[in-house]
C-alpha cells in the first residue's frame, strides 16, 4: 500500500455494543462529504465499514462488553484507508463460503467479507484474522463530473 | 395486529404493497422488527401477494438481506409471491454482486410489479 499525502485522520476506541460504531462512521463519511467525493464512492465506504465494523463487534469480539474494537482512518486527496481491529481470537477469510454459491445463496447471513470486497478496492486481514485493512481509491475526474 | 413502526401497508387490489419508514435499514433492533413485521403480513395475516417498494430506502447492510431472504422462503413456502421494486442504483448493486438479484423478482417500479402479478 503505497505512501499518500494524507489530509485528515483519526483513531477511535469503540465498545462492543450494537450501535457504538455509529459515531465514528459518521465522522468519516461527513468527512468525505466535506471533501467532495461522490456519492457512490461514499455508499461504498459506508456499507464496507458497516460490514467490517458488524464483523469485530459481533463475530470477532462476540459482543463482549470487556473487549472493545479500535478504528484508525486516513484520508488523502486519492485515497481512503480504514483499519478496524478487533480484541477476538481472529478467523481465516478463505474459509467463509462464497455466498453466491447454489448452496448458500438462501443463507441469512455471510455476504459481508463478499460486500467489502466488491465495493472497496483493496481488503487485506492480518494473520490472526482480527484485524482488516481496506483501501478505496477516490473515483477518477472523469466520474466525479459525470457524478 | 401488532403496529407497524417500520413499514407503511396498503393494499392494491389483493396486492400489498410495503413502504419502508427507514431511509436506512442498518442498526439491529431496526431490521428485527422490520423482519418481524413482514414475517407477520405473511404468517398472521395471510397475505399472498407482495410488493416491498424501496423508493424511499438509501441505505442498507447485508444483515437486512438476511430478513428478506427468511421472507421470500415465507411466502413461497404459503404458496405466496414476492417481488421488490423501486430499488436504487447502489442497492441494487448489492443484490447483483450477491447474486440476489436472481433470487428476488425485481421490478423497476411499482406500477410494473403490480402488473407482473
Amino acid at each position: 500500500m503505497s505512501e499518500n499525502r494524507w489530509v485528515w485522520q483519526c483513531e477511535r476506541v469503540i465498545p462492543s455494543e450494537t450501535g457504538a460504531s455509529s459515531p465514528i462512521l459518521q465522522e468519516i463519511l461527513d468527512q468525505l462529504e466535506k471533501q467532495a467525493w461522490i456519492q457512490h464512492d461514499i455508499f461504498s465506504v459506508h456499507l464496507a465499514m458497516e460490514e467490517a465494523l458488524v464483523n469485530a463487534i459481533r463475530h470477532g469480539n462476540r459482543l463482549d462488553t470487556s473487549k472493545q474494537v479500535h478504528v484508525a482512518c486516513r484520508v488523502s486527496p486519492e485515497l481512503i484507508r480504514i483499519e478496524i481491529t478487533d480484541e477476538g481470537e481472529g478467523f481465516d477469510p478463505s474459509s467463509v463460503p462464497d455466498p453466491t454459491d447454489p448452496a448458500h445463496i438462501e443463507a441469512p447471513s455471510g455476504r459481508g467479507l463478499m460486500l467489502m470486497r466488491s465495493f472497496m478496492s483493496r481488503v487485506e486481514y492480518n494473520d490472526v484474522g482480527n484485524r482488516v485493512v481496506m483501501e478505496k481509491e477516490r473515483a477518477k475526474q472523469d466520474n466525479q463530473e459525470r457524478e | 395486529m401488532p403496529r407497524q413502526q417500520r413499514l407503511d401497508v396498503s393494499e392494491v387490489g389483493d396486492v400489498t404493497v410495503v413502504h419502508f419508514r427507514d431511509q436506512r435499514i442498518i442498526e439491529d433492533l431496526g431490521i428485527q422488527e422490520m423482519g418481524q413485521e413482514l414475517f407477520h403480513l405473511v404468517e398472521g395475516e395471510d397475505r399472498k401477494k407482495l410488493v416491498l417498494n424501496f423508493s424511499s430506502v438509501g441505505f442498507m447492510s447485508s444483515a437486512a438481506l438476511g430478513k428478506l431472504i427468511t421472507l421470500d422462503k415465507k411466502v413461497k413456502a404459503r404458496g405466496g409471491v414476492l417481488k421488490l421494486c423501486s430499488i436504487r442504483p447502489e442497492i441494487y448493486e448489492v443484490f447483483a454482486i450477491t447474486r440476489l438479484d436472481r433470487l428476488f423478482d425485481i421490478k423497476a417500479d411499482e406500477s410494473e410489479a403490480l402488473a407482473a402479478f
